[in-house]
């Protein structure tokens, strides 16, 4: 499927543009900044939804394809394309962005524009990210993407905000520079840098297995995985809010798109090998970094840590497939888990900003995120109170929210693999609900903490606007994912024959 | 004996260079008195003249004239033509810090048009005679430089550890030559190649010779172990000077390794793959480890250069035609960004205020956004950070080695490249979110020169966003 103008493209660098003229044009003009950038927000989440409308639903492969040559010495390409792996998480992107631009609207005084600049920069970013199907221009866009959020915590982010944003540069950086040897030890192979091309090419056992765990290290930094996701809490608690709801809402994803688009079809071998490598770090993550939130004292601390919980489930169920087969010999009975994942990725982008969002809603006010500060924030903000418990509900993954849906799914397929992995993965049901009620019960509900709280103002029209948007989207795909599973269907058959097919 | 005139027409840009810098440094004496700017302006135009020049005549041939001692190739060329670029900018940027610090003299540019000349000769030396001349030219010119403030003890210093330790690393280039010529009979360049390749000479002399080069060139280009006079010299010298040795002179380097090594004594290629090896690697790591610890900038760009070096270095132990080209390729972006980073110090020192600890960028952010954008492209090219050209230099040189059969080597490269990303965040961080310890606006010194750092900066910022061009012109200089 393609369009008359090369949609990718435009939503690329629509936003790059609009950064690079907020950054010039804003300065010492705050309001023309934020106006700007919500404008060229919305224009890009109005071109991307071509992209679901004309998207075609039957086919697995790349659709709106630009391709051109960009560096021909090493074969390098400028191609971009989506597939219904990625389309999806273009749009949840377009649409994040949105939220995140308004959630910013008063709280950001100290250089305005460059705030702004900086979102909307790494918008263009991580859309090229998601559509990049050369590696070499998808290294780009991934790296490029850590300039933008380095500033971004750096500046405008809380007290040990240094410290976490180093650690948050320094961390990925070490991951991906081994992916982008890989990259290059394929190109040798192969004499193209094309993702497709990698898709096809055959590789060696002992190649396999390396080039997999370079992907690792990797995805399994960005994701995060169990036992690299330490920066995650401390960036996650010190950048600003709309930092943490792009970084949990979209660049999360980016671990998890690189299992899907790199991992699993590139060393399917290797993957089935290593299967349990990562099905007990998600396992982990899902049942012991559940207990680390549970005891937590930040909010934003809290929410991060079951961040990392979700995105257990994410890489649970990418990797059942082989475990599945190997016990059913079914491979279609193991597109439930990946879809799972699938579905578990895009809510836990919106359930996750929603939390951050909620968090920042309070923070804006009280300027602590210590739960033991709150207490009976409902009878001051009962409008606040609502939202909040239903981005809990749906964080705890209750039935009618998009939270449900990927997490019932994940753990379906894992009771047909193995009954303990079923098991496990099922104690976030108990956990889950317990780390995140316990916080809202301490927050939102009891007895008037004190004389501040009682003086809170409900929220405004635009934060309310905000979190109805949110809601709405939540409840939406918890009662009717129809529309996000169809698009996936064909991609991720395909995925699974490219998974579960030899490459050696 | 027959005496033949030779073809003077390759060696015109020579010859206009030498002859121009002999007749400014004579003008220099009359003309000073009265007009102050006259030596600089002289300096920039025969620059440019130079230029021109090559680039009118610029041929994709080997010529080789000067009974084979001296070759124009489309790989000397390119390389002059960028040794012309980064040393314009260079005089551009040292004429405001000369005459703030007091020796705004006309020895400072004529000497630099000498050693410029010094770096031509050697980038188109095709015997050992004419490379050594080369070098000499170049290494003299740049002595003098650096102890031109000459109540500066601290310069004074570097100037004396430079001489000393360039004089040994000299000593030790022409020992091995000497060698070479012994165990082949020639100096010229093509003649030992097809000597050594023939299988004619003795092995043992021919190894000694050159380990005793590769020690040479690892001295002049700054590789560990023989790195010592590389920060003491960058930190001692004024700013113009650590600017002009830490740029151009690299590129010259890089030409006579080339020179040497590749067109010389490929088929003595097992013997100094290992050494260049052991060079790389020590020097991406002392490079990277020390440079966490500095606190005084140019010390860091010392430190970080060295770390270049050694990926500089990968390319050449590749030993592949594309591995040159990617070395050839790392030594350009390099010294574009060395100008850009030293001229972003030139640009902001004040007199008595050299701007040259990493602490003096605290809060530039507040206090001049655009000069702290153009340093954080600076910063994050050189740590190799996407989109900027940084980065494209490093990933050819690694996909060349590892096409090599070298992956543990690209390793060690992008393990170090991560280490090394620390301290030039460190800079970014004093930039953006520190705050600063005064107050109002940082005005660049100049206008001219708030300028010339931004062409430089978004050169590699655009670069990086269309590589092909540079590339084109590096592959197609090695590989026709």
């Amino acid at each position: 499927m393609s369009l008359g103008y090369p949609i990718l493209s435009t939503l690329i660098w629509l936003p790059i543009i609009a950064g690079l003229i907020v950054l010039f044009a804003g300065r010492n003009n705050p309001a023309f900044a934020k106006w700007f950038s919500l404008g060229a927000a919305v224009l890009t989440f109005l071109l991307s939804l071509p992209l679901y409308v004309a998207f075609d639903t039957t086919t697995s492969a790349m659709q709106f394809v630009e391709r051109a040559s960009w560096i021909p010495q090493y074969n390098i390409e400028y191609f971009l394309g989506v597939d219904g792996l990625s389309m999806p998480l273009v749009l949840l992107t377009t649409f994040t962005q949105v939220l995140v631009i308004a959630s910013a609207w008063t709280v950001i005084k100290e250089r305005v524009e460059q705030y702004m600049g900086a979102f909307m920069i790494m918008q263009g970013l991580m859309i090229g990210v998601f559509v990049a199907l050369d590696s070499i221009l998808f290294y780009v866009f991934w790296e490029a993407l850590l300039i933008p959020m380095f500033i971004v915590i750096g500046k405008w982010g809380g007290p040990k905000r240094v410290y976490a944003t180093l650690k948050f540069f320094i961390y990925t950086f070490m991951g991906s520079v081994f992916m982008l040897v890989a990259f290059l030890y394929m190109f040798f192979q192969s004499g193209s840098f094309s993702i497709l091309d990698f898709h096809a090419m055959p590789i060696g056992m002992t190649a396999q297995i390396l080039i997999f765990l370079a992907f690792l290290i990797a995805f399994a930094v960005k994701i995060p995985m169990f036992p690299v996701h330490t920066w995650l809490p401390d960036a996650h608690v010190e950048a600003p809010t709309a930092g943490s709801v792009v970084l949990a809402a979209i660049m999360l994803k980016m671990g998890g798109y690189g299992f899907v688009r790199f991992s699993l079809p590139i060393t399917p071998d290797a993957s089935m090998t290593l299967d349990w490598l990562i099905i007990a770090l998600s396992l982990i993550a899902i049942v012991y970094i559940a207990f680390v939130a549970l005891i937590q004292s930040d909010m934003k601390k809290l929410v991060a840590y079951s961040s990392i919980a979700h995105m257990g489930f994410v890489t649970l169920g990418l990797f059942l497939v082989y475990s599945i087969v190997s016990k059913t010999g079914d491979v279609h009975g193991a597109a439930l888990g990946m879809e799972g994942a699938m579905v578990q990725m895009i809510s836990h982008g919106f359930i996750s900003g929603a939390m951050f969002l909620a968090i920042g809603v309070l923070y804006d006010r009280m300027h602590t995120r210590e739960i033991g500060a709150y207490g009976g924030v409902v009878n001051s903000m009962p409008w606040f109170g609502f939202f909040a418990v239903l981005f809990a509900m749906a964080n705890a993954g209750l039935p009618g929210t998009s939270g449900f849906v990927g997490e019932f799914m994940v753990i379906l397929s894992s009771f047909k693999a193995n009954v303990w992995f079923g098991v496990l993965a099922a104690t976030t049901l108990i956990v889950g609900a317990a780390y995140t009620l316990w916080m809202i019960k301490r927050v939102i509900f009891g007895s008037v903490a004190n004389e501040e709280i009682a003086k809170l103002q409900d929220l405004n029209r635009r934060e309310f606007a905000i979190m109805a948007t949110l809601a709405f989207v939540i409840i939406l795909l918890g009662v009717w994912p129809n529309p996000l599973l169809e698009v996936m269907h064909s991609s991720v058959d395909n995925l699974l024959i490219q998974a579960t097919t030899s490459k050696l | 004996m027959n005496f033949v005139i030779p073809d003077f027409m390759p060696a015109i840009p020579e010859i206009v260079l030498l002859a121009l810098a002999s007749f400014i440094l004579i003008a220099d004496t009359m003309w000073s008195k009265r007009f102050a700017n006259a030596t600089y302006y002289a300096t920039q135009f025969t620059l440019l003249l130079v230029g021109v020049l090559i680039l009118i005549s610029f041929t994709t041939d080997t010529v080789v004239t000067f009974d084979q001692s001296f070759a124009r190739d489309a790989f000397a060329d390119v390389l002059k033509i960028f040794i012309v670029i980064v040393s314009l900018g260079v005089f551009l940027f040292s004429r405001e810090y000369l005459k703030q610090n007091d020796f705004y003299k006309g020895e400072f540019f004529t000497l630099g048009l000498f050693a410029i000349l010094g770096m031509f000769v050697m980038v188109s030396a095709y015997n050992f005679i004419t490379l050594f001349v080369g070098l000499e030219i170049m290494s003299l010119a740049m002595y003098a430089m650096i102890a031109m403030q000459r109540d500066s003890s601290k310069a004074t210093e570097a100037a004396i550890k430079y001489f000393v330790l360039g004089a040994l690393a000299t000593g030790l280039l022409l020992y091995g030559l000497s060698m070479i010529y012994g165990a082949t009979g020639s100096l010229t360049i093509p003649e030992v190649k097809s000597v050594v390749e023939a299988g004619k000479a003795d092995s043992v002399v021919l190894a000694f010779g050159v380990v005793f080069i590769v020690i040479g060139l690892g001295f002049k280009l700054g590789a560990v172990p023989f790195h010592m006079w590389v920060p003491d010299v960058y930190h001692g010298s004024p700013t113009a000077v650590t600017l002009f040795i830490g740029a151009a002179p690299k590129i010259a380097a890089f030409a006579i390794v080339y020179r040497l090594l590749v067109d010389g004594v490929p088929g003595l290629v097992l013997d100094w793959q290992p050494l260049l090896i052991i060079m790389a690697v020590l020097s991406m790591v002392v490079g990277t480890v020390i440079a966490i610890a500095q606190t005084n900038f140019k010390r860091l760009l010392a430190y970080s250069g060295i770390a270049h070096i050694g990926f500089l270095l990968l390319g050449f132990i590749a030993a592949t035609p594309e591995g040159y080209s990617a070395a050839m390729f790392y030594v350009l972006v390099y010294a574009l960004t060395s100008v850009a980073a030293f001229g972003m110090i030139i640009t902001l020192a004040r007199t008595g205020f050299e701007f040259d600890e990493i602490k003096d960028f605290k809060g530039l952010n507040q206090r001049n956004p655009w000069l702290a954008a153009m340093m954080l492209i600076i910063m994050f090219s050189m740590a190799g950070i996407p989109p900027f050209i940084g980065f494209y230099a490093k990933v050819v040189v690694l996909q060349e080695v590892i096409t090599a059969g070298f992956v543990w080597l690209a390793i060690v490269g992008v393990v170090t490249a991560v280490a090394g990303a620390f301290y030039y965040l460190r800079v970014v961080k004093v930039m953006y979110f520190d705050t600063a310890p005064v107050e109002g606006e940082l005005k660049a010194t100049t206008k001219e020169m708030a300028v010339a750092v931004s062409v430089f900066s978004l050169a590699l910022l655009v670069l990086g966003l269309m590589p092909a061009w540079l590339m084109t012109i590096v592959y197609n200089s090695l590989l026709v």
